[in-house]
């Protein structure tokens, strides 16, 4: 158990480190960090001066370590564009996404599995039909079209929801938070049920076949023979094996809730990270498109890991596997 | 005519012409792809030609709306383009660009598939591991990211005329991991099998035996994998473009369209973001809907 953590440990401070060169190269050797950062008008000598003081004439090693060192105090340098130090720039915008994505999920979650497992239960009421047809439409749907139309439909329609920012927010040292103001609910309505909405069907069709298989299988039929009640056979037997694979795919998903809170942030003008990495993208703002892929990757390695250890934890399957080999 | 009498007589055609919702799927498919390719002859004018352009027709409302015109049945935009053409134009790109990143992403799926599954060891650990790595991110920010990065290190002039081609290259990289997994465990099925041995034993080159015997055989799923990846890689451009990083505002797809049309949303305007929008909406749910079907009924455990 132990040396399995360890392992998993070890690959997640590889796949960092790779990220870290990937963004390393980046920020030096597209375009040309000086050329970025002085004016037009400074001289070739300020331009070598400049360049030296920043290190760009060391070795590649040296470079990379010192990218390395200054990544994991979270300095990453000054913005092309906004010329503010890109640290500052991610600590305001972190909190914003940060409650987006925690809401989202939860809703994701909250809605899809119940419903998963009602369709998986009961294979052909009208209700299962009506939920799966949504389904359908709901995969179909990119995110920002949801958006729009739910901006269409609240805001300018009916005009009972905003359709940009985050409303009052109430600052609690670094964090600022939407959670504790009614306008900053208001605001957070829309953008989470539009972000939330594909994961929410992904997370229902998973629930609902992993339930179908499991409903099939041996010992559920042995457990109905036995006379157990509906009730005692799925939920006690059934919805636990089913659980074990929705665990994986929701912590996935919820890495991928990052991506889209993207597109999300992008169509409510959310200030949140999304926004400023696809504006750094648009600009060529290097530092910030370089902290932000730093960021998302420690998240998703994170995520990955937890997922790993907590499937090892709720299937007991694999740990007499282990013991028996070890 | 006999093969036709063969394909009707066949189970898959009888599922089909079972159930309405996919041949209305099948058949809304096949009527976008056909104006979309000949848009150029069945629209009122070329929208994305500016001396085609009057600007006293801009934001005209559709034909239902009073103030509508004829000749522009869903109404225009802010310059005076035909929002209809400027859907089936906009479709060429899409159904462009989602299908030419699905076959980039079978290309290096499927090769890399069979080589990890056929020939295995230190190859197929390597290739997995960069599958899984890939996996774990969404595909969607890989394709910004490389388009990112595109845009980054090219030259504006060089920018215009590539970014389709950046725009294929990340979507199609980003798809390709789930391509090789499904190869190549067809592949390991397929390697044990006695006429693949055979093959080996007469000393058929490894290459043919792949080229000739694998691939053939593990076609199926993948196929399968490439009807749910088209509509995903429309979604994916529709979405690019929506961000600003996709087509230039010269080619639009659906997704620069409503983006230019989501400025007009609050004054009044609705036509020119909504009716891209289900354009999109309706394209992604006939495949998506054809995908669906083509999964079920090929499903062995299903049959």
């Amino acid at each position: 158990m132990f040396s399995y953590v360890l392992k998993r440990f070890l690959q997640s401070i590889l796949v960092m480190l790779f990220v870290a060169f990937v963004c390393f190269v980046l920020s030096n050797y597209v375009g040309d960090p000086v050329n970025n950062m002085v004016g037009q008008e400074a001289t070739i000598a300020d331009r070598a001066a400049l360049r030296q003081e920043l290190g760009l004439n060391d070795p590649i090693v040296f470079q990379f370590g010192r990218f390395v060192n200054r990544a994991v105090k979270g300095d990453f340098g000054i913005s092309y564009r906004q010329q503010r130090p890109v640290k500052v720039l991610l600590q305001e915008r972190l909190p914003a996404t940060l409650e987006l994505v925690l809401i989202s999920a939860i809703l994701a979650l909250s809605v899809g599995i119940p419903c998963g497992v009602y369709t998986g239960l009961h294979r052909d009421n009208w209700v299962s039909r009506v939920i799966l047809s949504t389904s359908l439409v709901g995969v179909s749907l990119p995110t920002f079209v949801t958006g729009i139309l739910l901006i269409y439909i609240f805001s300018v329609t009916f005009n009972v929801l905003p359709s940009y920012g985050r409303g009052t927010v109430v600052k609690a040292g670094f964090w600022t938070t939407g959670f504790l103001t009614a306008t900053g609910w208001k605001a957070l309505i829309l953008p989470s049920v539009t972000l939330c909405l594909y994961q929410l069907t992904l997370i229902l069709r998973i629930v609902r076949s992993e339930m179908l298989e499991v409903l099939r299988t041996d010992y559920i039929k042995f457990a109905r023979a036995r006379g157990l009640t509906n009730r005692a056979v799925h939920f006690g037997h059934a919805l636990k094996n089913t659980l074990i694979p929705v665990i994986t795919v929701t912590g996935l998903q919820v890495g991928s809730l990052v991506a889209f809170s993207i597109i999300t942030e992008t169509v409510f003008q959310w200030p949140g990270m999304g926004f400023l990495f696809i504006q750094a993208v648009l600009f060529a703002d290097i530092p910030i498109m370089v902290a932000y892929m730093t960021l998302v990757a420690l998240f998703f390695v994170i995520i990955n890991l937890i997922v790993d250890l907590l499937y090892f934890v709720v299937d007991p399957r694999l740990r007499i596997e282990r013991r028996v080999a070890g | 005519m006999g093969w036709l009498k063969r394909v009707m007589d066949h189970d898959i055609f009888y599922s089909f012409t079972r159930s309405w919702v996919i041949m209305l799927a099948a058949f809304i498919t096949l009527f976008i792809i056909i104006t979309s390719v000949f848009a150029p002859w069945l629209t009122v004018h070329d929208p994305f030609n500016p001396s085609s352009l009057t600007l006293t027709d801009a934001f005209t409302p559709p034909i239902w709306v009073s103030g509508g015109q004829w000749t522009y049945p869903l109404g225009t935009d802010d310059q005076g383009r035909d929002i209809l053409s400027t859907i089936m134009f906009g479709n060429r790109i899409s159904l462009l660009v989602g299908f030419l990143s699905v076959l980039l992403a079978m290309l290096i799926g499927v090769t890399l598939g069979t080589l990890s599954g056929y020939i295995g060891g230190w190859l197929d650990s390597l290739i997995m591991r960069l599958a899984d790595a890939q996996l774990t991110v969404p595909p969607i920010l890989i394709a910004l990211l490389i388009n990112g990065v595109a845009r980054a290190s090219l030259m504006r002039e060089l920018q215009e005329s590539l970014v389709i081609y950046v725009l294929v290259f990340s979507i199609g990289i980003a798809a390709w991991p789930q391509y090789a997994r499904v190869t190549r465990s067809g592949a390991m099925v397929e390697r044990n099998k006695e006429y693949i041995a055979a093959s080996r034993v007469i000393g058929v080159h490894p290459v043919a035996i792949m080229v000739r015997h694998i691939i053939p055989n593990v076609m199926g799923p993948t196929l399968v994998l490439a009807t749910i990846g088209i509509p995903l890689a429309i979604i994916i451009e529709a979405t690019l473009s929506f961000l600003g990083v996709g087509v230039p505002p010269t080619t639009p797809s659906l997704g620069t369209l409503i983006r230019i049309g989501n400025e007009f949303l609050f004054s009044g305007e609705w036509w020119i973001t909504i009716f891209p929008a289900l354009a999109l909406v309706v394209l992604v749910l006939s495949v998506n809907l054809i995908g669906d079907w083509l999964r079920d009924t090929f499903n062995p455990k299903l049959r």
